[in-house]
């Protein structure tokens, strides 16, 4: 009895979608053109889509935006916070759900109080402390990888802890003590036993984070710094859109290609992110 | 448990790495700032040498200074007019991919996917949609020319570049929000409905006396996650207006869409005032926590009235 409105609501939903997911469609209609169309007709579909190509590769070599090794500075970067962000926290919630004393729910407490933290109150100070590290030991942590990750850890244990947490205290505990009934350590029941069952929560942490790793803009810049050695591609399309102004072929091309990757992953892994992501803000 | 008695070795071992970083990038920066807040601290000064206590006149001189005012007052209504697009377009979105739609599951995936980009490239695009493509269309299309009059800028006025920063952050977050509501709108046990049905009521009743109060129960999650994330906008705001055009407030030149991130970020590099950057940041952190506390303690009496 009430087909035809559906028909109407499914055509208003298509159309809304299309214009909602047009801005793309200007970046890649937008990503094959030259200087001088780009500007003069940025809505028309290109002349030659093999411009496209001319273009990426442009990106891809060009000394400028070093596009390339920012690529997989980016990569790295994410990968190896991923591993560290997910690792130490799932340890570290685990004794201190397993440790019933005051110590370790202070602990505890003090993780989740972090989680209001804003970046922006520990940032200038974070850098000037990096810094007096490097003065006092010679450890170098801006402006390389290691203090990027380091930064990465510290600003997401808080969320990793507390997450892991909630899912451990519903592990039973007569899984471990049969474990340890058959010898094996401490750290050889979370190793063999916990870690595996964490599964479900190293996925959905690790879309969290990777999302906020992969796009995350200002600690980076604070990092490691507007064009120097290191740089993650935010920083990278940050600096090259800053830096070329007028050059919008290229600047399309360049955020084009730096949605590719987040794109594709998404594509493959949809279901897992949205769910992961939905978890996350009931946090 | 009384195994871990005898085992603080592997208690201690395994939270060292964790609180190793949470000490070095948490706490110790989280202190040395709320100190530095209260002195006159500058680029060049180090921790320990040349810091002068000042007491309160970093706070009393950001709150008399037109650039912070006239930043926060931006911030609030970009916050209040961002968390109403948001939550509307979420909502509306929802409600019609929870339905019987065919390619339901398409546009759930499609209204998603700006959320996926970070603000930053998402800002730089915009800009070109509203510096050149829009134009663009004004200058081929006679009808619409008043779009390619450099005056009619979107990006060249302080109410249409508002415009354009709500525009932008709503699109990137609506998709997001919009998920957190199918999830409340799906979590509605079906017999509700059925039971509904049964006792004859109509779409319309069903929609008020069943979905409504399931949307608000996600609502104080949503509201809290939209209001905060606005408050604490920067990326879109650093690419698409970079605080630009300028204004006149309080008889100073000042950025006409510097929301507080960027203006704590502006005076601290810019200004190179890192003591008073330092200062208005510790006010956003009040700002923040105070946000927080609402939301936990209403969360709590709700939990209580069920």
């Amino acid at each position: 009895m009430k087909k035809a409105p559906l028909y109407l609501l499914e055509a208003l939903v298509l159309a809304a979608l299309v214009i909602y997911l047009y801005p793309f469609v200007i970046v890649l209609i937008n990503s094959a053109k030259d200087s001088f169309s780009v500007t003069q007709y940025p809505m028309a579909l290109p002349d030659d889509w093999g411009q496209l190509f001319v273009n990426m590769q442009t990106i891809w070599t060009s000394p400028s935006i070093r596009y390339s090794s920012s690529f997989f500075s980016s990569v790295f970067i994410t990968a190896m916070s991923l591993v560290v962000v997910t690792f130490f926290p799932a340890q570290a919630a685990w004794v201190l759900v397993r440790t019933k004393t005051r110590t370790s729910q202070v602990i505890f407490l003090l993780f989740v109080a972090a989680l209001v933290i804003p970046f922006q109150i520990v940032m200038f100070p974070l850098i000037s402390w990096f810094r007096t590290i490097f003065e006092i030991t010679g450890l170098r942590l801006l402006r390389t990888y290691f203090g990027m990750i380091l930064a990465y850890l510290g600003f997401g244990l808080s969320l990793s802890v507390f997450m892991y947490h909630g899912f451990i205290k519903n592990i039973p505990y007569e899984l471990e003590e049969a474990a340890i009934i058959d010898g094996s350590s401490m750290p050889g029941v979370f190793y063999r036993i916990i870690f595996p069952l964490l599964t479900p929560v190293h996925a959905t942490i690790g879309i969290l984070h990777g999302m906020w790793i992969w796009n995350d803009f200002l600690l980076p810049l604070l990092v490691l710094g507007k064009g120097n050695r290191i740089q993650t591609l935010p920083l990278a399309v940050a600096n090259f859109a800053g830096a070329y102004v007028k050059q919008w072929d290229l600047i399309l091309t360049s955020i084009l290609m730096a949605m590719i990757p987040v794109l594709v992953f998404f594509f493959i892994a949809q279901k897992r992110i949205i769910k992961g992501m939905v978890a996350g803000s009931i946090k | 448990m009384d195994k871990f008695h005898k085992n603080s070795l592997t208690f201690w071992a395994f939270l060292a790495p964790v609180l190793f970083a949470f000490l070095m990038v948490v706490v110790i920066p989280f202190f040395v700032g709320a100190f530095y807040s209260l002195t006159d601290w500058n680029a060049t000064a180090r921790a320990g040498n040349s810091l002068n206590f000042v007491g309160l006149k970093n706070f009393t001189d950001s709150f008399r200074d037109p650039s912070f005012i006239y930043s926060f007052l931006f911030t609030t209504i970009y916050t209040v007019l961002n968390v109403i697009v948001i939550n509307v377009v979420a909502i509306a979105v929802a409600l019609a991919v929870t339905s019987k739609l065919r390619f339901r599951n398409v546009y759930r995936m499609g209204f998603f996917i700006p959320y996926l980009i970070g603000g930053l490239i998402l800002g730089y695009l915009w800009q070109f949609i509203f510096n050149n493509a829009i134009p663009s269309i004004g200058e081929h299309i006679a009808a619409l020319r008043a779009l390619a009059d450099p005056n009619n800028l979107v990006l060249s006025k302080i109410p249409t570049a508002m415009m354009a920063l709500v525009i932008v952050g709503s699109w990137q977050y609506a998709g997001y929000i919009m998920m957190i509501y199918v999830a409340a709108i799906e979590g509605v046990p079906q017999e509700l409905y059925e039971a509904a049905r049964i006792d004859g009521a109509g779409s319309w009743m069903q929609f008020r006396s069943i979905t409504v109060p399931m949307i608000a129960q996600a609502f104080t999650i949503t509201m809290f996650l939209t209001m905060v994330n606005s408050f604490k906008q920067f990326d879109v705001n650093y690419s698409l207006t970079a605080g630009g055009p300028a204004t006149m407030f309080m008889d100073k030149s000042i950025f006409g869409t510097e929301l507080l991130a960027m203006n704590i970020y502006n005076t601290a590099f810019v200004g190179n005032d890192l003591a008073a950057g330092q200062a208005r940041a510790v006010v956003f952190f009040v700002v923040i926590v105070v946000f927080s506390l609402v939301q936990v303690t209403y969360n709590k009496r709700k939990e209580m009235e069920m």
